[in-house]
């Protein structure tokens, strides 16, 4: 990816005598002319440097636009302005110690990093998570999908120019970091899964506030729906906008509810289930016309699927152990190391060495908030991975974005941006 | 002498009023809209955040005062200046009240010519400021400006020429008598709706508020025309939003909402200023309200709107005042 650092002016007038110093020129003439078109070469377009310090950009996604008035021509990504070296750091660490970092790759849905992280090294080890922890994993999980959808519903209304919306969903969403807090004791960066279950139960508290979040959500999420879904200029907005077909969508990449507004059926939950997904009943909401407004229905009809399959987890969630009685995997309690010289073995060699891994490669996705989670590990027995990927959702929708947004206006690109979910975080690692 | 008097006095104690109305307006919104999101707005500066334009005030004043290199600075100093003057000379022809000093200069016949042609001027600011700032943002939110205004304009015009039509008078003062018979009921809004519809629309996308804010769409254009502003600079294109929008509630409550009148409003002239404020901050909080609640439109559709939808509304609803007053239908005499 070539890196332009400025807006480049190419031509020169007698106002605007510009210096390849002042352009601060980071690629030669040559590779910019293969990314833009040649109209823009003699000034009758316009380059235009959208972000990486835009307020629609979702972070710090930078876009180089050429605009002919205020159509966009084209628009050429350039991503690596958050890259945090995540994978490279998960490679020098053994492998419980990685958790907290997949906290930072999508930042607005930590539970679904965590879940998909520690399910690769449940694989990779070959270990059996408790049937509580499982059912617990599900509801902190869906809990974070809605986060996740709270966030974009927000910033997405707020590009368009209903502010209110985003209020309103940070409302919403204090609830569910509320939980967070209550289970973990962070709010974001809350890395409270743990390779076999989780850190430690839920307090007595937790099923009530999420029983209150299953009874206000449903009122809430139709009052998004009458601010937005029968507004006429939400509609004149979004309909028919950034338009990509299921071939086309699948050809980039595209995963989640992102590819699911064009209309395929692809949900991990479903196609590969994962921590018992498949002892719950749901639906996956599809749409048919893969424009920012089908894009934007499909999200907003997995509240209600989200909410159902928190309600049957909870009732049917089951008394035991939330953390694998695996010693080699996972640290005996306190009070076992204060009574056991061999618990005592175990947990310094845990919180020293870490525990071996077969060697092998193992690929684990499910299905965050934004789409395809998978995380890759490739172990070479040592207790630290030979390598470690994140596919991550917002990379591989995002590459969509450029086809999309061709030929739009500029005000439709910051929808479509916003229709697609990204998180640069994600998108970077 | 006196007359001069007369003026000077009036001068002083309308921009007085004005720059304290706009002042406080800020902090209306900001606390009205505050309670439309679910949240508290500004209460930290002064009891119940009563301080807070002054802190505001105080802090663009001492701001740095920044010219982007390669701007054209003799435009991008007047382009505020341009912006903030037509919006203050708005007030010349609006009726505060029922009394010599309030009414001001409303009695000029060319009232309502006079509030169109200023209006048209006002654009010019916002254009040059995008055009001086040498920024493409800026630029792009200057285009859209002149487009936007360009294409409501007309309707704007007509849906005044509507009413010029029901008083027979283009002097503003006589607009608000002719609405006096009948009661509440002789207000125009209720004679002509349409118009009135019309106007408000109209009005909105000259001050380009929300949903009409292309202009300094922060999500599309950073801050549109004012991207490169700070200081006292951005604050006089603030100010210049601000007193327009007073300045157009007063406007629709003049042609549209019986003026200053109200019972007792003509014996009495301190009721007819309280019925004037009132009415206005009513006008004042619709905005702010629409603004909590519409997307935007988009740059393309506004101007579809603006041509192919208001226009021949706006011109039909003139042809068809026009053939009611000959008719001489009762309430369109």
């Amino acid at each position: 990816m070539a890196i332009v650092q400025a807006p480049i002016p190419i031509y020169e007038d007698e106002r605007n005598t510009v210096t390849a110093q002042d352009a601060q020129l980071d690629i030669t003439f040559d590779q910019l002319k293969k990314l833009v078109s040649p109209r823009a070469l003699t000034g009758e377009t316009m380059l235009l440097n959208m972000g990486p310090q835009h307020p629609s950009t979702h972070g710090v996604l930078r876009l180089l636009l050429e605009l002919d008035g205020e159509t966009v021509i084209n628009c050429v990504p350039d991503i690596g302005y958050l890259h945090t070296g995540i994978e490279k750091t998960a490679e020098g660490k053994p492998y419980m110690k990685s958790i907290p970092l997949t906290d930072r790759t999508d930042y607005l849905a930590p539970m679904s990093n965590n879940l998909a992280y520690c399910g690769a090294v449940e694989k990779l080890v070959g270990v059996d998570v408790p049937i509580r922890a499982q059912y617990l994993r599900v509801i902190l999980a869906e809990l974070t999908r809605m986060n996740s959808h709270l966030v974009w519903l927000g910033t997405h209304a707020l590009d368009i120019g209903a502010m209110s919306v985003f209020l309103y969903c940070m409302r919403e969403r204090e609830m569910i970091l509320d939980v967070y807090e209550n289970v973990s004791g962070a709010r974001m960066m809350s890395s409270y899964f743990r390779i076999g279950g989780l850190w430690r139960d839920v307090p007595s508290s937790f099923e009530p506030q999420v029983r209150k979040i299953l009874e206000v959500f449903p009122k809430r999420v139709l009052e998004y729906e009458k601010l937005l879904k029968e507004n006429p200029i939400w509609r004149e907005r979004t309909v028919g906008i950034g338009k990509i077909d299921a071939v086309r969508a699948l050809e980039f990449g595209m995963t989640g509810p992102s590819l699911r507004g064009s209309g395929v059926n692809y949900d991990v939950r479903k196609a590969a289930p994962y921590s018992s997904y498949d002892h719950f009943n749901f639906e996956v909401p599809l749409g048919t016309n893969g424009d920012v407004y089908d894009r934007y229905r499909c999200r907003l009809d997995e509240f209600p699927q989200s909410l159902k399959i928190i309600e049957q987890a909870l009732n049917k969630l089951p008394a035991g152990p939330v953390i694998t009685d695996d010693r080699k995997i996972a640290p005996p309690p306190k009070h076992e190391i204060a009574t056991s010289m061999e618990s005592l073995i175990h947990h310094f060699k845990l919180w020293t060495e870490g525990f071996r891994t077969p060697e092998g490669e193992v690929y684990f996705a499910v299905e965050s908030g934004k789409g395809e989670y998978g995380v890759f590990l490739s172990s070479n027995g040592t207790p630290t991975p030979r390598r470690v990927h994140f596919r991550t959702p917002s990379f591989s929708n995002l590459q969509a974005l450029a086809y999309m947004s061709k030929g739009c206006m500029l005000a439709d690109l910051v929808a479509i941006i916003g229709s697609i979910d990204i998180v640069l975080g994600d998108v970077d690692r | 002498m006196s007359l001069l008097l007369d003026v000077v006095l009036k001068v002083v104690v309308v921009l007085f009023a004005v720059l304290t109305g706009f002042a406080y307006l800020t902090l209306l919104e900001r606390k009205f809209i505050s309670r439309l999101q679910a949240r508290i707005g500004p209460n930290r500066a002064g009891p119940a955040g009563l301080l807070q334009p002054l802190a505001e005030a105080l802090k663009l004043i001492l701001k740095e005062s920044f010219v982007p290199s390669r701007a054209d600075k003799f435009m991008f100093f007047l382009a505020p200046i341009l912006s903030v003057i037509p919006a203050l000379m708005l007030f010349a022809v609006i009726p505060f009240g029922n009394n010599d000093v309030l009414q001001l200069a409303s009695h000029v016949p060319v009232g309502v010519l006079l509030v169109a042609s200023i209006i048209g001027t006002a654009v010019y600011g916002i254009a040059i400021a995008g055009w001086s700032s040498n920024n493409k943002y800026a630029s792009l939110g200057g285009l859209r400006a002149a487009a936007q205004v360009i294409s409501y304009e007309l309707a704007f015009g007509l849906a005044m020429i509507a009413v010029v039509l029901m008083s027979s008078s283009a002097s503003l003062a006589d607009i608000v008598t002719a609405q006096f018979g009948g009661g509440i009921l002789g207000w125009f809004i209720f004679r002509q709706p349409l118009a009135a519809s019309i106007f408000a629309i109209t009005a909105m996308a000259e001050l380009a508020r929300a949903p009409f804010d292309l202009v300094e769409a922060e999500q599309e254009l950073t801050a549109g025309y004012m991207t490169e502003y700070g200081g006292m600079k951005f604050a006089l294109f603030y100010m210049s939003e601000y007193i327009k929008m007073i300045a157009l509630s007063g406007l629709f409550v003049t042609f549209f909402l019986g003026g200053w009148n109200g019972p007792f409003a003509q014996e009495f002239w301190p009721l007819s200023l309280l019925y004037f404020f009132i009415k206005v901050l009513a006008c004042l909080l619709v905005m702010v309200w629409v603004r909590a609640t519409l997307p935007r439109l988009r740059y393309d559709k506004l101007m579809a709107f603006g041509w192919k939808g208001l226009l021949p509304l706006a011109l039909a609803n003139v042809v068809v005042t026009a053939a009611l007053i000959v008719s001489g239908l009762p309430g369109y005499k």
